[in-house]
């Protein structure tokens, strides 16, 4: 985060319910395409902005995606921000924590996302909302 | 509605995913497949991904959930065709499909099939030494 970045697209997506899923998914893959990100960069990608889109519906009923494409000189990347005005995460600590979960789930969404992206940031107010903010480069 | 198509080949349920799952349809798969285990008497499930571009925590559970349930049904799962991007992403996902099986391709699932469940296609040759032989002299 030390280089400036230089925002060179940007874009809203909302995602209220399941089906928009499917369609962030499709511009997802537009965006990553356009800067010629490879393919497993590309399925790391989405497969990290699919867990955080899933627990955006699952926990908040939905929210919205900013979608970026940044440059810092000769690198791309793809910046992704998801925004949601749920109840928020009480201990990241612990919900950054493999394994961990409120639900039935596995508990790999927050910690899966991040291994598989180049940055990974997440704030979250109780009784606001959570935002989190990841990015991957093209050859990262 | 959508649904995934389930076929079935003599004692297998062949399922061939060729889009990308949303949940719903993901859900429908699972209660589907192990319904269609049970009424078919089905030994196996062979579950083709090839066409699948991403597999999420979700999708894995899923998958998983649907090997545990088979397995107390008494047939085994094999998931196949799986992507060279998908399984780097799920190694580092940390998710490890546990209680499926899996094969580069439909062929060779068919034969892992096969020596699963005793199925034994005349091409497998069983060249272990195991003792776990069935005696079928009678």
């Amino acid at each position: 985060m030390t280089t400036r970045l230089i925002v060179l697209n940007k874009d809203q997506v909302p995602v209220l319910k399941e089906q928009d899923v499917v369609v962030f998914r499709n511009r997802l893959k537009e965006a990553a395409t356009k800067i010629k990100m490879g393919l497993v960069n590309q399925t790391k990608l989405i497969t990290a902005a699919s867990e955080l889109v899933r627990n955006m519906l699952r926990y908040a009923g939905g929210g919205k995606v900013l979608l970026e494409i940044v440059s810092r000189g000769r690198d791309n990347g793809v910046r992704l921000t998801f925004a949601d005005e749920g109840p928020g995460i009480s201990d990241i600590g612990l919900a950054m924590k493999d394994g961990y979960s409120t639900q039935k789930s596995l508990g790999l969404g927050l910690p899966g996302a991040k291994r598989l992206v180049n940055e990974f940031d997440i704030q979250s107010e109780v009784g606001k909302g959570t935002s989190v903010t990841i990015l991957k480069w093209a050859n990262g | 509605m959508d649904r995934i198509p389930i076929l079935r080949m003599g004692r297998y349920l062949l399922v061939t995913i060729q889009v990308d799952l949303y949940d719903r349809l993901a859900l429908d798969l699972e209660s589907d497949l192990v319904k269609a285990v049970s009424a078919n008497n089905s030994t196996g499930i062979l579950i083709d991904i090839s066409a699948v571009s991403i597999v999420d925590s979700f999708m894995g559970r899923i998958i998983g959930n649907i090997g545990t349930m088979a397995s107390l049904l008494g047939a085994e799962t094999v998931v196949v065709g799986m992507q060279p991007a998908v399984a780097i992403t799920l190694v580092e996902l940390g998710l490890d499909l546990k209680g499926v099986s899996t094969a580069l391709n439909v062929e060779k699932g068919m034969a892992l099939l096969d020596s699963k469940t005793g199925g034994a296609s005349a091409s497998h040759q069983n060249t272990n030494t195991d003792d776990d032989e069935i005696d079928r002299s009678e």
